[in-house]
């Protein structure tokens, strides 16, 4: 399992592939990966955004991923789980999280990697400010239900 | 006792501080260290609680030593 907090921008499909290589104890075990992957878009809410600070409460939010990662892997029977989420000042089509899991089968890569993200947006602590077109900064308030 | 209490995102920018390190007699909740630090100022309705990092109810209790954090949802991923 390996928990990153990224200051800097990252490629998470390289993130993915390096530590895919790097775990030998799940060569030749795995037959399903999920990759899941949020990217910062340029509009929220009716509004053209054009950067965004991504805040978080360092050392709480390792803890809080690490615990769901455990809850993961406790409910289904994963190989390995890789989790990076950027921090900092972001622009408009950077990655902002990869969530990749790693299973023998489909079934339990799709769920484990499902409750993982659905878990990260709401105890994982990051707190997201947008910068607007009109340069109105805000905070938001919530996040939706992932089908807007 | 000593307590420090954080402060987060929208929350730290409306009190204008991050942080406030408390002296304090006996024992308090969650909620009273909000309004030791915060006398002024309620808490607002869906702020979440942490001490030591993990998430708690304003009704626990905390203790000497305690690191305790208030923000609102958070909004990652």
């Amino acid at each position: 399992m390996n928990i990153k907090i990224s200051l800097e921008a990252f490629d998470p499909m390289r993130e993915v592939q390096i530590y895919q290589h790097s775990s030998k104890e799940m060569a030749g075990k795995f037959g399903a990966t999920s990759i899941f992957i949020g990217t910062m878009r340029d509009f929220n809410e009716g509004n053209d955004v054009i950067g965004m600070t991504l805040e978080h409460y360092p050392g709480m939010t390792e803890k809080q991923l690490e615990k769901i990662v455990a809850e993961a892997t406790s409910q289904w029977p994963v190989l390995d789980v890789l989790v990076v989420h950027r921090v900092g000042d972001i622009l408009p089509n950077e990655p902002i999280v990869v969530v990749a899991v790693w299973t023998s089968h489909r079934g339990n890569a799709f769920d484990a990697s499902r409750y993982i993200m659905e878990a990260l947006k709401t105890k994982a602590p990051f707190w997201k400010k947008e910068l607007l077109k009109s340069d109105v900064e805000r905070w938001l308030v919530k996040n939706t239900d992932g089908y807007l | 006792m000593s307590i420090r209490v954080r402060y987060f995102a929208s929350l730290k920018e409306s009190l204008g501080r991050s942080e406030d390190n408390l002296e304090i007699d006996g024992l308090a909740t969650v909620n009273e260290i909000w309004r030791y630090a915060n006398p002024d100022k309620a808490l607002p309705d869906n702020c979440l609680a942490a001490v030591n990092m993990a998430y708690v109810n304003l009704i626990d209790t905390v203790k000497d030593g305690d690191e305790v954090a208030f923000f609102p949802p958070v909004t990652g991923g």
